[in-house]
């Protein structure tokens, strides 16, 4: 059976029906992520002044993130224009590039997430506050019996509120070193997993989700790029115009990371 | 004829994608830089120019990757429906902001 207007020009649309499909799941994805922006808004106004975190990610990951992303939406880009003039090989370049800068994406991402989960916050006793990444955990370390110690690298602070700007002088100025904290002196120790605050929670959300859609749009162009590209022998218009939709996809990706960056890494 | 059905040339489009990244890089750079700034005590002033920024990198992005600039009335209307309900979705947000239920402990 023949699909309709997978390569023709639908007369009424004056599209082909996969075009306007993707822009019409895209659209409910801008209101996917306008919702949760909304909610960034609605915490961020929202919090005690001087408790909303700043500083807290890593620009320079960020920055070279935002990058790859870019790049890899100009090699998206050159995929379907080689697919166009039926340049096979060019396609099968520009796509492996587009795969290597999504996991090289993913990879950076995971690295960001990885060092919120080690890093640790711990109010101890005395009232201060001990804030570091964590070394190590002795064998027999347990909170709830008050036995071991655990090994941070970082710094103590008197008040907790110390903690939330780092781009601050006085956090510039704090000397970073080993720390070996006694359970039995921890009132309680978190990690800046989604858990520890709201920034962390719609952090964690938001590029989580946002990491999701790379997954997934860099498993469809894996696709294309392998299995799928056989179409491009038998029906290359229909090939192209398949390389095109999932090229909105990618670009449309590229578009949240835009906004995600400044909002959480710049301001 | 929207970009996508007109003839295609590898090179012009490598010369628009360099155009692009280049620009990308640039007002990224011009983010970080506003970022980093010391503009008084002015945060609102900041997180706007940031913002206002990353718009313009939206713009090339959408305009010319995605060839928004050139697409079908249709695409346009689509996104248009997009836009006022993306708009109305934030106004009811901010609407809401202070509405909080009579009782409700508040900084």
């Amino acid at each position: 059976m023949q699909i309709p207007y997978t390569t023709e020009i639908r007369p009424d649309t004056g599209i082909y029906n996969a075009k306007l499909g993707v822009w019409l799941f895209l659209a409910s994805e801008v209101m996917l992520f306008g919702g949760l922006f909304s909610a960034y808004i609605l915490l961020r106004v929202g919090a005690v002044p001087g408790e909303w975190p700043h500083g807290w990610l890593n620009v320079t990951l960020g920055t070279v993130n935002t990058m790859l992303l870019a790049l890899s939406a100009i090699t998206t880009l050159l995929a379907w224009a080689a697919c166009k003039v039926r340049d096979f090989g060019k396609f099968k370049f520009f796509h492996a590039c587009t795969l290597l800068l999504a996991l090289a994406f993913l990879g950076i991402k995971s690295y960001e997430y990885h060092d919120k989960f080690i890093h640790y916050e711990v109010a101890l006793n005395n009232g201060t506050f001990a804030d570091g990444h964590l070394k190590e955990k002795s064998t027999d370390f347990d909170l709830a019996k008050k036995t071991g110690t655990v090994t941070l690298e970082g710094h103590i602070v008197e008040d907790r509120k110390e903690l939330m700007d780092l781009r601050s002088e006085e956090a510039k100025k704090a000397v970073h070193k080993e720390l070996v904290i006694a359970a039995a002196d921890i009132k309680k120790m978190q990690n800046y997993g989604p858990w520890h605050n709201t920034f962390t929670a719609i952090y964690f959300t938001m590029t989580g989700l946002h990491g999701l859609h790379i997954l997934g749009g860099a498993l469809v162009i894996f696709y294309l790029w392998g299995p799928g590209s056989k179409m491009f022998k038998t029906d290359p218009e229909r090939f192209t115009n398949r390389v095109e939709v999932s090229g909105l996809f990618w670009h449309f990706v590229d578009l949240v990371w835009i906004f995600l960056f400044p909002v959480f890494y710049l301001t | 004829m929207s970009e996508s059905e007109k003839p295609v040339s590898i090179q012009s489009y490598f010369r628009l994608c360099a155009v692009i990244f280049f620009v990308l890089v640039a007002t990224t750079g011009c983010m970080i830089a506003t970022s980093f700034a010391h503009i008084g005590d002015g945060w609102t002033i900041k997180v706007a120019l940031i913002l206002a920024i990353a718009t313009v990198n939206a713009f090339l992005v959408a305009g010319y990757l995605m060839h928004l600039l050139s697409e079908k009335k249709l695409v346009y209307i689509v996104l248009a429906f997009t836009v006022f309900f993306a708009i109305g979705l934030f106004g009811l947000t901010v609407w809401a902001t202070n509405g909080f239920p009579p009782g409700t402990a508040t900084h």
